[in-house]
């Protein structure tokens, strides 16, 4: 087996639940889990799994003997823009789950074949990575002219820098629609719920559909790819049928298909509730497996 | 002497909902000239959602925000123009675009527990110039000292005043008046505290009044009550209630009485009322905006509106979760099929 050795740097709720992930796999050997707060709980818990672990940050990574072939950076935006061309310099790819987008977006259904050879991507939002394959599966069959994702999550699911970010949520993911869903507008709203015990993530998404639209094929490509990103997250599920609805007049004169998800996380690291923790960090090790294929 | 409470009025924004956000720029100016003729301060125009509301989910405005914005400011001679913002919804970029069509006021809502997705918001605010408004919705879903320490990240972060938001209108009395006073004792020395009422337990003025009471020196209300769910405390009862209690608000009565009679109820189609769905709302505690979108699903899926709010409420979703009515009333749908 030609496998690929991987690091993680940022050991908070993203990076150790992908480290449960990554630990699972087959094909990646988790090279070390970097930090830069030595009381870090990721970091204690990386070593208890005998992972070596460093609060030394990216420094200390780059002065190992043997580097790992890929990174999987989980810190913030800011952190990502400042070590990216330190990856590249040593030839290391990085796969990007901030929302920094160094590199161009990949959604593992929709376009990760095309961008193998990329030294950086990025993994969206997780509430992109939870709707652009329905946006995509829709466009796959009819022009959609417009196309709108709600996500909801439990509040606890969402850590300081999403909260002191949500911008950055909300527009990214509108992009990501545009360029990876296929969509020619995009629009993307995050709700925050607090309800105790925590709601399982949510998905909505709308798109904009010709009026006569071939229904059946677009619900059958829905279908169709709820199985693909299903087979990395298990708990990708369709709350209904898609529902068509005809052209209204409030709607500017567009026709429409709503399709309802649920995430449901794996519970690796955050319980099953954190779907959205899930599905980033699923569809990055699904990345990251993918590049060992090619790289094999 | 009595202090002056400030009225915001909403006719224009909370309105919307009523509306399903179909305002004409002509029905714009002519609130905005008989509300600036009255006397009212500051007057709210946006989408029912907030800048950048207009969308399926919520429905498409008729018209620009940012349009109707511009032709509210060109109206008024003395009043404010006020936007509302919800983070997770509209950005900083819809906020700039309001400012530059001329708003001077920003109203940045967040769910009751939610209050630190705001501060992005917040110091975008007060980096271009305006006055700042934080909006806690649903401020009957936690208590008054976990509310008070909601409003402290608001002000912390650059928020002027913070309203006690009734958006179920689901506040009996006490409930409102102890919210408002744990605001005023935290925040109260460096922040004014305000009070939004709905009527859909029809208790938004006598709530208003009592947050006045009890120290809020700003109170929003919509003309002919034009709003979510049963609508608003209605401003024209707010002002003459006000002026019956010695409360100045600087509003002329009868100025506010022909706003609403002459301007606001010629062009609505049904006057918001306390029907079963919205007393449904208030009893449940869910948010207002849901009715009209729970009316719709239930004619579209064959369920019964009430049941969808009740069962909404049950799940405890919040403001910007309008997607979950059409997935209640699914679920309902399925519930009948296989029972039947």
């Amino acid at each position: 087996m030609s496998g690929l050795s991987a690091a993680i740097v940022g050991p908070g709720n993203i990076g150790t639940d992908l480290l449960v992930k990554l630990l699972r796999s087959e094909v990646i050997e988790v090279h070390s889990m970097v930090g830069v707060d030595p009381a870090s709980d990721g970091l204690a818990r990386a070593r208890a799994l005998g992972v070596p672990a460093s609060a030394g940050g990216v420094d200390w990574l780059l002065d190992q003997d043997t580097l790992p072939d890929l990174v999987f950076e989980a810190t913030s935006a800011k952190a990502h823009a400042a070590n990216a061309p330190r990856y590249a310099a040593a030839g290391i790819k990085a796969i990007d789950l901030t929302p920094a987008a160094v590199g161009p977006f990949v959604c593992p259904p929709v376009n990760l074949d095309s961008l193998s050879d990329v030294p950086n991507l990025n993994m969206i939002t997780c509430g992109g990575q939870a709707t652009i394959p329905i946006v995509s599966a829709v466009s796959r069959v009819v022009p959609v002219s417009y196309a709108e994702i709600v996500a909801s999550i439990a509040s606890r699911s969402a850590g300081p820098g999403t909260r002191a970010n949500i911008d950055e949520f909300t527009q990214t993911t509108a992009r990501a629609i545009e360029q990876v869903g296929g969509a020619a507008k995009g629009k993307a709203v995050i709700i925050l719920n607090p309800v105790s015990p925590p709601m399982i993530m949510r998905d909505t998404v709308f798109c904009a559909i010709p009026a006569d639209a071939d229904t059946t094929a677009v619900a059958e490509s829905i279908h169709a790819m709820i199985g693909e990103v299903a087979a990395y997250v298990p708990g990708y599920t369709l709350r209904a049928e898609p529902q068509f609805d005809a052209p209204r007049d409030i709607w500017n004169g567009m026709a429409r298909v709503a399709v309802f998800l649920e995430v449901r996380g794996n519970g690796d690291y955050l319980p099953p509730w954190a779907g959205n923790l899930d599905i980033m960090t699923a569809a990055a090790a699904r990345v990251g497996e993918q590049l060992v294929k090619v790289h094999a | 002497m009595t202090q002056k409470i400030r009225i915001t009025d909403s006719t224009l924004r909370d309105g919307s909902h009523a509306m399903a956000h179909r305002f004409t720029e002509e029905q714009v100016r002519g609130v905005v000239h008989a509300l600036d003729h009255a006397g009212v301060e500051v007057i709210e125009v946006s989408h029912g959602d907030g800048l950048g509301g207009s969308s399926f989910n919520y429905g498409f405005s008729l018209e620009d925000d940012v349009k109707l914005v511009a032709a509210a400011v060109d109206e008024a001679t003395n009043a404010r123009i006020a936007v509302l913002l919800l983070p997770g919804l509209g950005t900083v970029e819809d906020l700039r675009q309001a400012r530059d069509a001329g708003a001077s006021v920003a109203r940045i809502a967040t769910h009751c527990t939610e209050a630190d997705v705001s501060l992005q918001h917040f110091a975008a605010a007060r980096d271009l110039g305006m006055e700042t408004v934080g909006f806690l919705m649903l401020s009957h879903r936690i208590g008054p000292a976990e509310l008070a320490a909601q409003a402290r990240i608001m002000v912390d972060g650059g928020a002027q005043c913070v309203y006690v938001v009734d958006s179920a209108g689901a506040l009996v009395l006490g409930e409102a008046q102890a919210r408002v006073s744990a605001l005023v004792a935290e925040i109260g020395h460096e922040a004014q505290v305000g009070f939004h009422g709905h009527q859909n337990l029809s208790l938004g003025v006598a709530n208003s009044v009592l947050a006045t009471q009890n120290g809020a020196l700003q109170i929003d209300g919509a003309l002919c009550a034009l709003g979510a769910g049963a609508g608003n405390s209605p401003t024209e009862v707010l002002v003459a209630t006000f002026d019956r209690l010695g409360i100045p608000t600087g509003v002329d009565v009868q100025g506010a009485l022909a706003a609403a009679d002459d301007v606001v109820k010629p062009f609505l189609h049904r006057l918001p009322f306390a029907d079963r769905g919205a007393i449904t709302q208030g009893y449940a505690g869910v948010y207002s905006s849901f009715l009209l979108h729970a009316e719709r699903a239930a004619e579209r899926y064959e369920v019964p509106a009430h049941e969808i709010l009740q069962r909404v409420g049950e799940a405890g979703y919040v403001g910007g979760q309008e997607d979950m009515i059409i997935d209640v009333a699914l679920q309902l749908r399925a519930e009948r099929e296989r029972a039947a």
